[in-house]
C-alpha cells in the first residue's frame, strides 16, 4: 500500500473538498477538516505500527516514481524513524490545532474566509508530510518551499495587528535561505553528476572538500533561517507572535523542525567533511543561541514572542545535539523535536485561549488566572515545566542526552549549554507567576475556565508529555536505528568514548 | 556571362509566416473595402484563424514533415528546431493576446482625435472604433516569427522594423489616459529608432569585417579574417546594443516601464510576452550562431549586462507604484534571469541544455505574463484601468478568485515551486550552474530574493489590507479575457507540477541547436 503517497493525497483532497464547499458552510467546513486529520492521524498510526526499526532498508514504505526525467527528479518518499517521528508530531498536532482554532478564523475582528483557513491547513499538512518524507532532494526542495505559501496566508490573513509585517518578513527570511538552497541543489546535481536527486545515491557523491564546503553553506543557511538559529532567527518571534495560535503551533512546531531535519539529514550525510569542519562554527551558533533565546525571552513582555524566544533557545540544543554528532546527542535531538513539538505546540496553545479570553497578549494584563480558572492555570503550569524541561516531563529526557551526548565530545559547550536550562526555569515560572499567580487583576475577573472542546485540545499533548517523560522507549527505538545509520554514513562511530557516559541513556527519563 | 540563379524559397517551411503576413495583408484589404460596420467581425475571425493556422502549420511540420536540417530561402531564414518551438510560442501567445486586444474598451474611438477634443467625443459617440488594430497586430507578429527566424542580419533587421513600427503605433491607441499612451509611443519609437540605427551600424560594421551579412558567413570568417578585430568588436557591440534594447537588458531598459505603462494593456501583454521571445530568438542567433566563436569576447560583457539587469529590474521594481509598471521591471529581471542561459554557453551538450531551458523559460513567462496583464485588463476604475498599486488594496475580499488567480501568477513570477516559473527558473539556472556561470546564478537567486519583495507585497496589499471606501471595480470578464486567464492559469498550473512533456519538447527542439 503506498501509504506515504496517502498521506500526502488525502490531506490535498481534502483541502480541495473544504475549499469547494459553499459560502457560509462554516461549521461544515470545520467538520470535515477535523475528520480529515483525523483519518491521516489513524492512517499515519497504522502505517507507524507496520514500521519496523530493526529493518536493513534505509527508508520503509518507500515508493518512487519518475516526476521530471530531464531533470533526474523522482517523487520518491519513504521514512526512516527520524522522519515518521517528525510524520507523526504534524499528524497529531494537526487535529489538535484544528480543534484549538475552532473560532479563530471566525472572530468578530477579523471577518476573513473561514474555509479558506482550514483549507490551506490541511494543505500544510499535505506539505508537512511530504517534506519529511521525501527521500529525493529536489521534491524536498519543493515542498520545502511551497509550504511557505499556505503558511505566508495564515499568518497574514488571520494573525494579529502587525500580520501583514510578520508574514512578509517571514516569507522573505525563507525565500532566501531557499533559494541559496536551490543554488546548492542545483550544483549538487551537476557536480555529483549521477543524473539523479535521489537522496541514497547522492551519498558520498560529493568528494572534494571545498565543494562540500560550499554545498554545506548552500543547505545550511537555508536550514540555520528555517530552524531558526541565531543570528538568523529574527523573524520567528514576529511570525509566531502574529500568527493565529493554531498556525503558531505549526509554525514553531512543525514547520521549524524542517531546518533541524535538514541538517540532521541532508547536512550531516550529503557533506559529512564539511560537517566536521564547520562543527564548531555551528555549535558556537547553538550555544549563543540557547542562551541568548534565553535572556531575551526572560525579558518579554508579550506572552507568544516569549514563547518564541524560549523555541530559539531550544533549537539552539537540537542544532548542538544534531552537529555533536553522538549517538546519544543525534538521538536526543530528534526526540527533542518531536517533543518541542508537543511542549511549545501546548504552551502556545494555551497562551492562545488566554489571549483570546483577555483580548491581550500582554503578560502584564494578566495576574491570578488560576484562582479564577484554575484548570487553564494548571495546564499552562504543566505545559510550562515541560518547557523548562522538568524531570518527568517528556523534554527533560531529550535536553538530558543531548546533554550529555554532546559533553562526551564537546565539553565546554555542553557546559555552557546547562545555563540554558536554568534560564528556562527563569523565563517559564516568572511568566508563569504574573498570569497565574498574584491578586486577580481586574480585566481577569469572571474568566472562564476552559470548556470541553479546549480539554479536549490540552489534554492529549500534555498526556503525551508526562507519558513520552516516563517511557520514551518507543520512539527512542524508532530513532535510534536511523540516527546510527546516519552517523554510520558520516562516519564519525570511532570517536565513541571508551567509557560510556551514561550507562542507560535511554532510560534517562525513568 | 554570369548567370543568375533564381533563388529557391521554400514556402513549406516559411508557410506558419507567410499565412500570418498573407492574413496581414488581407486585413488591410478589409480596412480599404469592408464597410465600418462590418469591419470588426471580419477581422476578429480573421485574425484568429490566421493564428490557429500558423501554430497548426508548426505543428505540421514538426510532426509530419520533420525539421528541416537547413537553412531555407538561400540561407536566409532558418526553420530550425528552436525557431520552430518559438514560432509556437509565438502563434500561441498572439492567439490569446488577440483575444484581449477582442475585449471592448482598450483601444482609442479614433486615434487621429486630438485628446479632449470635441472630434474625439463625436467619434466615441458615434461608436467608431480603430480595427487597424488588427492587422498592425498581425504583422507585427509575422515580424516577430522572421525575427527568430533570421539567419541573415539584413533579413534580422527587416523582420525587426516589421515587429517593430506597428507596435510603436499600437502604444498609442489606448482609449484612456491617451496623452500617456502618445507620449508612450513616441518614446517608444524614438528609442526604438536609436537601437534600430545601432543595430543598422553594428550590421555594417560586421559586413566590413565578414564581407557578409549570413550568420554562418560571419562565423566562418571569424578565424580566417585578420587585421580587422575593431570592426568586428564595435560591430558585436553595436548589434548588441540593438537587440539587448529590445529584450529591455538594463542599461537599455528606460523605455520598458513608460511604454508597458502607457499602451493599451492587451498590446503590453503582447509586447510583454511576443516580442520578449522573439527578440531572445534573435539574440541567440546572433551571439550563438554568427559569434559564437567569438564568445570570449562578448561574454565578459554579457556578464555585466546580465548583472546590472537582474539587480536594476529587482531593485527598481521595489519603488513602483503602478502595476503595470512594476510587471515591466519584472520582465526585466526576467530578461535578466534568462541571459545567464544565453552566456552559459560550452560543449554541444551544454549548449542543448542552456537553449532548451531558455526556450522553456520563455514559454512559461510568456503564458504567465498574459495572464497577468489580462487581469490588470478587468480591475477598473471611472478613469480606466485601476493602475496605482493602492487602489488593489483589499482586492483579494472584494473578488477572492481574481485575487487569487493574480496572486497564483506572481508567485510564478517569484519561482516558488509547483508553479511553472520555478521550473522555467530552475532549468535556466540548472544550465547556468552546469556552464560555469555560478556567480551569475548567485546574482540571480539574490535578484529573485529581491523581486520577491515587490510581488509578494502586492499579494499583501491584496488579502491583507482592508479594501479602500471607494476601491475599484473589477468588472465582469469578456469570454475572450475570462478564457486568457483561464488558460494561462491552467499553463502555470499543469507546467509546475508536471512540466515534463514540455521541457521534452523544449529538449527536443533544441537539440540539434541552431541550423547555420
Amino acid at each position: 500500500m503506498p501509504w506515504l503517497s496517502i498521506l500526502i493525497a488525502v490531506p490535498v483532497l481534502g483541502s480541495v473538498g473544504v475549499a469547494l464547499l459553499p459560502k457560509g458552510a462554516d461549521k461544515l467546513a470545520k467538520q470535515l477538516t477535523l475528520a480529515v486529520s483525523l483519518i491521516v492521524l489513524g492512517l499515519t498510526i497504522a502505517m507507524a505500527v507496520q514500521f519496523s526499526p530493526g529493518s536493513t532498508d534505509r527508508f520503509q514504505f518507500a515508493e518512487t516514481y519518475r516526476w521530471i526525467p530531464s531533470f533526474g527528479v523522482h517523487f520518491g518518499v519513504g521514512v526512516d524513524g527520524i522522519a515518521l517521528v517528525l510524520i507523526a508530531l504534524s499528524a497529531v498536532l494537526v487535529p489538535i490545532v484544528v480543534l484549538a482554532s475552532w473560532h479563530d478564523a471566525d472572530a468578530p475582528t477579523a471577518k476573513r474566509s473561514v474555509k479558506a483557513y482550514f483549507s490551506l491547513l490541511l494543505l500544510l499538512e499535505a506539505m508537512m508530510v511530504g517534506v519529511f518524507a521525501a527521500t529525493d532532494v529536489f521534491l524536498f526542495y519543493v515542498f520545502f518551499e511551497a509550504m511557505l505559501i499556505p503558511m505566508y496566508f495564515m499568518i497574514g490573513s488571520y494573525g494579529g495587528a502587525q500580520r501583514s509585517y510578520a508574514a512578509v518578513k517571514f516569507l522573505l527570511y525563507s525565500l532566501f535561505g531557499g533559494l541559496l538552497m536551490l543554488v546548492a541543489v542545483i550544483a549538487l546535481y551537476v557536480i555529483a553528476d549521477k543524473g539523479t536527486f535521489m537522496f541514497p545515491e547522492l551519498i558520498g557523491a560529493i568528494t572534494d572538500p571545498a565543494t562540500q564546503k560550499w554545498l554545506f553553506l548552500g543547505f545550511f543557511i537555508a536550514f540555520a533561517i528555517k530552524a531558526p538559529l541565531w543570528p538568523f532567527h529574527t523573524w520567528l518571534p514576529d511570525a509566531a507572535a502574529q500568527a493565529p495560535a493554531g498556525a503558531a503551533v505549526l509554525l514553531v512546531g512543525v514547520l521549524d523542525k524542517v531546518g533541524t531535519y535538514g541538517m540532521l539529514r541532508f547536512c550531516l550525510e550529503l557533506f559529512p567533511d564539511a560537517s566536521k569542519f564547520f562543527t564548531p562554527l555551528v555549535l558556537v551558533l547553538s550555544v549563543v543561541g540557547i542562551v541568548y533565546g534565553a535572556i531575551v525571552a526572560i525579558g518579554q513582555t508579550d506572552m507568544k514572542r516569549l514563547i518564541a524566544y524560549t523555541s530559539i533557545s531550544h533549537f539552539g540544543f537540537i542544532a548542538m545535539g544534531v552537529f555533536a554528532m553522538t549517538a546519544n546527542a543525534a538521538s536526543g535531538a530528534t526526540l527533542y523535536m518531536v517533543n518541542h513539538g508537543f511542549s511549545t505546540g501546548a504552551l502556545f496553545l494555551i497562551a492562545g485561549f488566554l489571549i483570546y479570553r483577555r483580548g491581550s497578549h500582554h503578560i502584564q494584563d494578566y495576574g491570578g488566572v488560576q484562582k479564577v480558572a484554575p484548570v487553564l492555570a494548571g495546564t499552562f503550569l504543566v505545559a510550562g515545566l515541560s518547557g523548562l524541561a522538568l524531570p518527568g516531563l517528556s523534554t527533560f529526557v531529550s535536553e538530558f542526552m543531548v546533554l550529555i551526548g554532546t559533553y562526551e565530545r564537546y565539553v565546554v559547550p555542553a557546559i555552557i549549554a546547562t545555563s540554558g536550562v536554568v534560564l528556562a526555569a527563569i523565563y517559564i515560572l516568572w511568566m508563569y507567576q504574573r498570569v497565574a499567580n498574584g491578586p486577580t487583576a481586574e480585566k481577569v475577573q469572571g474568566m472562564r475556565d476552559l470548556d470541553s472542546r479546549e480539554k479536549w485540545v490540552i489534554v492529549p499533548l500534555l498526556a503525551l508529555i508526562v507519558a513520552l517523560g516516563f517511557f520514551p522507549k518507543p520512539i527512542l527505538d524508532v530513532i535510534n536505528p536511523a540516527v546510527d545509520k546516519t552517523l554510520a554514513n558520516v562516519s564519525v562511530t570511532e570517536f565513541k568514548p571508551a567509557v560510556p557516559a551514561v550507562a542507560e541513556p535511554k532510560g534517562a527519563g525513568e | 556571362m554570369n548567370d543568375i540563379a533564381a533563388p529557391t524559397i521554400e514556402y513549406g517551411q516559411l508557410a506558419p509566416m507567410l499565412l500570418v503576413f498573407g492574413a496581414a495583408v488581407l486585413g488591410v484589404l478589409v480596412e480599404a473595402f469592408a464597410p465600418r460596420y462590418l469591419r470588426r467581425s471580419i477581422h476578429i475571425p480573421l485574425t484568429l484563424a490566421a493564428l490557429v493556422g500558423s501554430f497548426a502549420l508548426v505543428l505540421v511540420q514538426v510532426f509530419v514533415s520533420g525539421v528541416p536540417t537547413s537553412p531555407a530561402a538561400m540561407g536566409a531564414v532558418a526553420v530550425d528546431g528552436p525557431t520552430l518551438f518559438l514560432w509556437g510560442v509565438i502563434a500561441a501567445l498572439a492567439f490569446v493576446s488577440v483575444l484581449l486586444i477582442n475585449d471592448e474598451d482598450n483601444f482609442v474611438a479614433q486615434a487621429a482625435a486630438v485628446p479632449g477634443s470635441a472630434d474625439e467625443e463625436d467619434a466615441e459617440i458615434a461608436g467608431f472604433s480603430q480595427t487597424e488594430v488588427y492587422p498592425l497586430v498581425l504583422f507585427a507578429v509575422g515580424g516577430m516569427l522572421l525575427f527568430t527566424a533570421s539567419n541573415d542580419l539584413l533579413i534580422m533587421f527587416v523582420a525587426l522594423e516589421v515587429m517593430s513600427l506597428p507596435l510603436y503605433l499600437l502604444c498609442g491607441l489606448a482609449r484612456r489616459r491617451r496623452l500617456l499612451s502618445q507620449e508612450a509611443a513616441v518614446k517608444y519609437f524614438l528609442l526604438g529608432a536609436f537601437s534600430s540605427a545601432f543595430f543598422l551600424f553594428g550590421m555594417a560594421m560586421v559586413y566590413g569585417f565578414a564581407g557578409s551579412v549570413g550568420l554562418s558567413d560571419i562565423n566562418a570568417a571569424l578565424p580566417n579574417v585578420g587585421g580587422q578585430e575593431p570592426l568586428l568588436v564595435l560591430g558585436t557591440a553595436l548589434l548588441g546594443v540593438g537587440l539587448l534594447f529590445k529584450i529591455g537588458a538594463a542599461p537599455f531598459q528606460a523605455w520598458k516601464p513608460d511604454v508597458y505603462q502607457g499602451a493599451p494593456t492587451p498590446i503590453t501583454a503582447l509586447m510583454a510576452s511576443g516580442t520578449l521571445v522573439a527578440a531572445f530568438g534573435a539574440l541567440l542567433r546572433v551571439f550563438w550562431v554568427a559569434l559564437g566563436n567569438f564568445d570570449w569576447d562578448w561574454r565578459p560583457v554579457m556578464w555585466g549586462v546580465a548583472i546590472l539587469t537582474m539587480v536594476a529590474g529587482a531593485i527598481l521594481a521595489i519603488t513602483q507604484t503602478d502595476i503595470k509598471r512594476m510587471l515591466a521591471y519584472s520582465s526585466i529581471a526576467h530578461a535578466g534571469f534568462l541571459l545567464t542561459g544565453v552566456i552559459a554557453t560550452g560543449a554541444a551538450e551544454q549548449n542543448r541544455d542552456a537553449l532548451s531551458g531558455i526556450l522553456f523559460y520563455l514559454l512559461v513567462y510568456g503564458i504567465t505574463t498574459v495572464g497577468a496583464f489580462a487581469i490588470v485588463t478587468m480591475v477598473r476604475d471611472a478613469g480606466g484601468e485601476a493602475g496605482h498599486l493602492s487602489r488593489w488594496a483589499g482586492l483579494g475580499k472584494r473578488s477572492p478568485m481574481l485575487a487569487g488567480v493574480f496572486a497564483f501568477f506572481l508567485l510564478a513570477f517569484a519561482g516558488i515551486p509547483l508553479t511553472s516559473g520555478f521550473f522555467g527558473k530552475y532549468a535556466v539556472f540548472s544550465a547556468a550552474v552546469a556552464g560555469g556561470v555560478l556567480p551569475l546564478v548567485l546574482v540571480g537567486v539574490v535578484s529573485s530574493a529581491i523581486a520577491a519583495f515587490f510581488y509578494v507585497r502586492v499579494i499583501v496589499l491584496m488579502f491583507f489590507s482592508d479594501p479602500a471606501a471607494d476601491g475599484p471595480t473589477v468588472v465582469g470578464p469578456s469570454v475572450g479575457t475570462a478564457s486568457v486567464v483561464a488558460v494561462a492559469a491552467a499553463a502555470t498550473v499543469v507546467l509546475g507540477v508536471f512540466p515534463e512533456p514540455m521541457l521534452d519538447l523544449a529538449d527536443k527542439a533544441a537539440s540539434a541547436l541552431f541550423v547555420r
